[in-house]
């Protein structure tokens, strides 16, 4: 049992305020995600779940007990760092021990811990080796080591993806999340990738300019994100923004959109709206929930309207292409299967999915 | 075909034409580079030579000049008989002072430096920073400034012409130096590091231990090397605080070419000035390399 509150917690370094009351919670055996872009304020929250920074006021709870003011080697914590932090004069195996030799757990008990988490590691060939001799991903798997060798209340990784290179870091993910399902310790993730923050984590609290955006589970951020930073934040390429205005036709809403000859088209609008929605309104669609239209797609998706437009750039990617088509006066991009790829300079009937679009107030950026 | 013949056969004399522009620029550089080497070695053969030679010889010949005789006679008095201010035994007591103010002085200096500089790099305090700099004034300051206060420190501790009091001396004078190779050194070790091993649940002293101390060999002999050259070297504290027995060797290599009672023995002299130069020589022989690369080098690779 373990588990993570943090109630209107600030820190300020001089003048300049970094976090600026952050509410998270983490339930027993979590996998929380901090994401957000870089300077958002997520590693100095990390780092003083840790303990290494100080608390300027709120509190920080570890299954109840506030350690706002405990030492980080009496939280009960481990952590992965961004750099590995593996001790570069010490072989993996006195990496993975130091904890334990501070700790004064005696011998026998520190090689049953090495050899256990070794071969959940697959690192028993290398426990005589220096850090220098290792290679990135080997290294990575040492820090992980050393941090599941004690078995903490609290799991903490510091971006440990991010210095590797693509396709290793795809694999790590995998078995960062294959880990966390055979450990089940509660976890605390920080990273700038909304990728990885989607695979692994429970719930996603998104942070930005030092406050936490919105915190919930992934498909509720990806599908109905709180505001507009995190629509655009979360998803890759991002989700588009169009102008619109709000208006009515054979009495249901519908958003009034400009189209690429000048004209007005109007869309229908799926969700049902409060009174006091604005009327100049900013309409989101992602780009996977952007289609070429045809009278089938219409008959499985009820909430497919249709505008057109004129496509301007065509990158393929392999799996998929992407399109860049303007709509109005603006840019948007789509997502399409390569088989039924707009090509560049033909004008398209789109189809989009109202029923996945979402409203956002430009005032306010929030969404309706 | 043809073309590619002729091409090769081109390539050929204009590989020709380089390679002997790049072997004539290399004789032009080795050959000043043997040149200065000369002017600077010369002294050093000069005394060398002259610490073997006959001292009626000298007197004949010139002090400097092709060596006609060859004798170890002078290493021997400048060891052990040859007389200085009345006394008759030569460097040796001298030798052994510098040695007992050296090798202490150099070895507290340098731990204390390696501590300055973790805690100034790796626990940095409200005004660390300005800390820092007040001591890098110290390398700034020239030794002779501090003449005063010295005299007046050592004089209320009694330790005045000690070998005690020159190591108080050095270890002081030389805290800046070490504290400043040292911090700049560690600043290059990660924090993330420091951070782990907190989170292990090591303290100051066993990170010190277990994780700065082992990184720091490279830092530590630039500091060792440094210290010890310059604490034998220094002659000014030694000969304003200490006098006759107490005296470092290169206070009493002054005494003894001052003490021309008679002739002035140049052989004597040679082998005693390079008596006293042999321990920093030797230091540099096997520590040089060690030098440079701990000078150059980070502490992570």
């Amino acid at each position: 049992m373990s588990t993570l509150t943090i109630r209107s917690l600030r820190k300020s370094f001089g003048a300049v305020e970094v976090l600026k009351g952050i509410d998270l919670e983490a339930q027993n055996g979590e996998f929380i995600a901090l994401v957000g872009p870089s300077g958002c304020g997520k590693s100095t929250l990390l780092a003083m779940i840790a303990g290494l920074e100080t608390v300027t006021s709120g509190e920080i709870r570890i299954d109840g007990r506030l350690v706002n003011s405990v030492a980080p080697k009496d939280r009960d914590i481990a952590m992965v760092f961004q750099s590995y932090a593996l001790y570069p004069t010490m072989t993996v195996r006195e990496n993975i021990t130091f904890g334990m030799e501070s700790r004064r757990v005696p011998k026998l008990q520190q090689d049953e811990a090495v050899k256990r988490v070794a071969a959940l590691l697959q690192i028993e060939p290398l426990l005589g080796r220096k850090p220098g001799q290792l290679s990135g991903g080997q290294r990575q798997r040492v820090a992980m080591g050393r941090a599941l060798v004690r078995d903490p209340k609290l799991f903490l990784f510091d971006e440990p993806l991010s210095n590797l290179d693509a396709k290793l870091r795809v694999d790590m993910r995998t078995e960062i999340k294959k880990l966390h399902h055979r450990v089940g310790k509660t976890t605390v993730y920080v990273t700038h990738d909304q990728v990885e923050a989607m695979t692994l984590a429970s719930r996603i609290a998104v942070m930005h300019q030092g406050a936490v955006q919105q915190f919930d589970e992934p498909a509720a951020i990806y599908n109905r994100p709180a505001n507009m930073f995190v629509a655009g934040f979360m998803g890759s390429p991002a989700m588009n923004f169009l102008p619109a205005e709000l208006g009515e036709q054979g009495g249901r809403p519908v958003v009034a959109l400009q189209t690429a000859d000048g004209k007005t088209a109007s869309l229908p609008i799926v969700q049902t709206l409060p009174s006091d929605t604005p009327r100049q309104l900013l309409l989101g669609i992602r780009p996977e929930h952007i289609y070429r239209f045809d009278p089938d797609l219409q008959r499985r998706k009820p909430g497919i309207a249709q505008i057109d437009a004129l496509v301007e750039l065509v990158e393929p990617t392999g799996a998929e292409t992407m399109a860049v088509l303007r709509l109005g006066g603006k840019e948007i991009t789509g997502r399409f299967d390569p088989d039924g790829t707009p090509r560049m300079g033909e004008t398209v009937t789109l189809g989009i999915d109202m029923a996945r679009a979402c409203l956002f107030d430009p005032t306010t950026q929030r969404l309706i | 075909m043809a073309d590619t013949a002729l091409d090769q056969s081109l390539d050929h004399h204009a590989a020709a034409v380089a390679a002997r522009r790049h072997f004539l620029t290399r004789l032009v550089i080795y050959g000043l580079l043997v040149v200065f080497a000369a002017i600077y070695l010369i002294p050093l053969l000069v005394v060398v030579l002259n610490s073997f030679r006959d001292q009626q010889e000298i007197a004949r010949n010139g002090l400097i000049s092709l060596p006609r005789s060859f004798r170890l006679e002078a290493w021997g008095q400048a060891w052990s008989s040859y007389c200085i201010g009345g006394t008759c035994e030569g460097m040796q007591r001298n030798f052994y002072n510098s040695l007992k103010m050296t090798i202490p002085a150099t070895f507290i200096s340098t731990v204390i430096g390696a501590m300055n500089g973790y805690i100034l790099s790796k626990w940095r305090f409200r005004g660390s920073e300005a800390l820092f700099t007040c001591m890098l004034l110290g390398v700034f300051i020239p030794g002779q400034i501090s003449l005063m206060p010295w005299a007046f420190i050592l004089g209320n501790l009694g330790l005045s012409n000690s070998t005690y009091g020159l190591i108080l001396i050095h270890v002081i004078q030389g805290i800046s130096f070490t504290t400043l190779f040292c911090r700049n050194y560690y600043v290059s070790i990660p924090d993330d590091l420091i951070k782990a091993a907190r989170i292990d649940g090591a303290g100051f002293w066993r990170i010190f231990r277990k994780i700065i101390l082992p990184l720091s060999s490279p830092i530590l002999i630039v500091t060792v090397i440094w210290q010890f050259t310059g604490i034998w070297n220094e002659y000014l504290f030694g000969v304003v605080f200490t006098s006759g027995q107490q005296q470092p060797i290169t206070a009493a290599l002054v005494a003894l070419t001052a003490s021309g009672t008679n002739v002035r023995a140049y052989d004597v002299m040679s082998a005693a000035v390079l008596i006293g130069a042999l321990p920093p020589l030797l230091i540099y022989l096997f520590g040089g390399k060690y030098f440079v690369r701990g000078l150059t080098q980070g502490a992570i690779k």
